[in-house]
């Protein structure tokens, strides 16, 4: 016997979503500039809502306060760009591992908390964050900052290499994050953070150690969550503490795409963040009712579909469009054998 | 250091306020170990509610509790049955983002009915009356608001040990399945439950709309603090939430008093010192 992956829908899966990079990867020879700035804002947002998603559909940690990092991350490019003249594109590889060190004594006061009260003390430090940014002064205080044009410039020289530039970093950082996702469940980790999702008590018991586990989730989603903090503030070129820290920004459309794509499964936010942006780009002209709807949408998933649009398809045709499902394959030959 | 005890007293009195928004808030994670994301934005309604019922009839304030209060507390019965209930179980996911999308809703809601404008309820004279005790200007409103607090904290502590209702929250929240089988409906007691939750929520909503400015994107900082009271005082302590309050209310008027920006962040970083040093609270529940 032997332990296999891949079935026949995720062996297409996979071919597709490779086509899809190459495709998406070329998009500046075929889209409009708009086309462009539309996809890089739903890389990031596909970005966010998986690193959400392995914090709160496979670790049990569900924080509203992710915020934090994204905020972090786009304080951080500003600060180190402007304040130490580092390149932004290294600015945002250094946002990742600054904002693991420092999601680090985070984690260690608000693990104190369980449950439900986790959710809100992420939310608290999210707000120490956002008060302590708007008390800095170098970076605008209150009202904010612009990153300096000559910064932007030295970037690249011009408007439409910066673009282009900018989107490919998109691509790249959305693929990087759902790559390591994707490694890290098929690891031996990932079976054990399989095991958390599907049921703490029994995982605990199986010899996993959880709260460890937890933690090294939540540090190594920090680490992503601020390097793509650090990419969303170098698209907008410009920051403050409300932007930053915002959680209907960076927690409730995260957490209405996850769920409406389908927690707990890696394809879910990226389901999920293409009906968001199609309803945006349908109802947006609507103002508060569309986010109205939106939280009406949320709970209406939530208590008829809880596995959301990617959970219903997957259990109704058995369908799992990456190979992360360990299935035991009877090999012939060895049938019968001992 | 007379300008510092008015600072204190100040903070001791709104932290009667800040203890009822954690009554609420402790009292529905006693009895059906649910957080209500939605809480602040609930106490924005009551305000609104409120500033409808006084602008409607010309009620004042005081008046229009007798309106708002049943009128949340149905709200709230009817939320419990006909939503919350069906998101109960081992699984905390639902009821987190259930009540997560109740908050967008109820906030959105509210903005599209009464726009983003700031609004008070008018209480007529008693706003500016203060009277003088030993050298220190106290205002009447803010301690009317106190002994409300006080009263409402007493009223629920007893109800929760001495009639037969609180004896039903009290053993659901021991032991759900125990409760259901000595024949306590608990459908019925968890909306029972969030009914008087939110009536506790409608006091509290009104007194904030008197003494403050209220808009519709408020209601998340009320959750905060009502959940900071709680963790600072002790989870499952009901005089524990009141000191957990007023020692937020404290801290933020000292914080203010330091420095204008500092408020919610002194507040902020009280709570997150006690979760660090004494995660249990400061008067945890005692045993028995």
């Amino acid at each position: 016997m032997k332990v296999e992956h891949a079935t026949q829908s995720s062996r297409i899966g996979v071919a597709l979503a490779l086509a899809v990079v190459v495709i998406l990867a070329l998009a500046p020879f075929w889209g409009a500039r708009e086309t462009l700035r539309l996809l890089a804002e739903m890389f990031t947002y596909v970005a966010l809502a998986s690193l959400w998603n392995l914090l709160a559909g496979y670790a049990g940690l569900v924080s509203v306060g992710q915020q934090t990092f994204v905020g972090l991350g786009g304080y951080l490019l500003f600060a180190l760009a402007m304040l130490l003249g580092v390149h932004p594109i290294a600015a945002i590889l250094l946002a990742g591992p600054i904002s693991a060190l420092v999601s680090v004594p985070v984690a260690a006061l608000i693990f104190r908390l369980r449950g439900a009260y986790f959710a809100i003390g992420t939310w608290v430090v999210a707000e120490v964050f956002r008060l302590v940014a708007s008390q800095v002064s170098v970076m605008g205080g209150g009202s904010g900052i612009s990153l300096p044009v000559s910064i932007v410039i030295a970037m690249a020289p011009s408007r439409q290499a910066r673009e282009f530039g900018i989107y490919w970093l998109a691509l790249a950082l959305v693929v990087v994050v759902l790559v390591a996702i994707f490694v890290l469940l098929r690891s031996r980790h990932g079976l054990a953070l399989t095991a958390v999702r599907d049921n703490e008590l029994a995982a605990e018991s199986s010899g996993i150690d959880v709260t460890r586990l937890k933690f090294i989730v939540y540090v190594l989603t920090a680490f992503g969550t601020g390097m793509v903090g650090a990419l969303i503030f170098l698209m907008k070129l410009r920051i403050s503490p409300d932007t930053a820290f915002s959680v209907n920004d960076w927690t409730a459309f995260v957490i209405f795409i996850t769920v409406i794509g389908g927690i707990g499964r890696i394809e879910g936010p990226i389901i999920g963040t293409i009906i968001f942006f199609a309803m945006r780009q349908m109802l947006a002209d609507l103002g508060s009712i569309y986010l109205l709807m939106m939280g009406a949408i949320a709970i209406a998933v939530m208590l008829f579909a809880p596995k959301g649009l990617w959970g219903l398809l997957a259990e109704r045709f058995g369908w799992q469009a990456l190979p992360l499902q360990r299935r035991l394959v009877i090999v012939e030959g060895t049938k019968g054998k001992p | 250091m007379t300008e510092w005890i008015n600072v204190i007293l100040q903070g001791v009195l709104i932290g009667g306020l800040y203890a009822m928004f954690a009554a609420g808030l402790s009292l529905i994670f006693g009895v059906m170990r649910l957080v209500n994301i939605a809480h602040g934005d609930l106490i924005v309604l009551a305000a609104y509610l409120a500033l409808l019922v006084t602008q409607g009839l010309g009620f004042d304030p005081l008046t229009s509790l007798l309106l708002v209060v049943p009128g949340m507390a149905l709200i709230g019965y009817a939320l419990q049955r006909g939503l919350l209930n069906f998101t109960l179980g081992d699984d905390l996911l639902p009821p987190l983002l259930v009540t997560f999308g109740l908050s967008i809703i109820i906030q959105n809601g509210l903005l599209e009915l009464f726009t983003a404008d700031s609004r008070r309820l008018q209480a007529g004279p008693i706003e500016i009356q203060s009277f003088q005790l030993g050298g220190f200007f106290i205002g009447v409103l803010p301690l009317v608001q106190f002994i409300v607090a006080v009263a409402v904290i007493a009223g629920l502590q007893l109800l929760f040990y001495r009639t037969p209702l609180g004896r039903a929250f009290r053993a659901t929240s021991d032991d759900q399945s125990v409760a259901q089988l000595m024949g306590l409906d608990t459908r019925h007691v968890f909306a029972m439950a969030m009914a008087l939750a939110l009536a506790v929520i409608a006091v509290a909503g009104v007194l904030l709309a008197v003494r403050a400015n209220f808009d519709p994107a408020i209601g998340p900082a009320r959750l905060i603090f009502g959940f900071e009271s709680v963790i600072i005082g002790g989870l499952g302590s009901m005089w524990g939430t009141l000191a957990g309050g007023v020692i937020l209310g404290v801290s933020q008027a000292i914080g203010a008093q330091i420095n204008p920006g500092w408020q919610v962040l002194a507040g902020h970083i009280v709570f997150l010192v006690v979760l660090a040093v004494r995660p249990q609270g400061l008067f945890p529940k005692v045993a028995g």
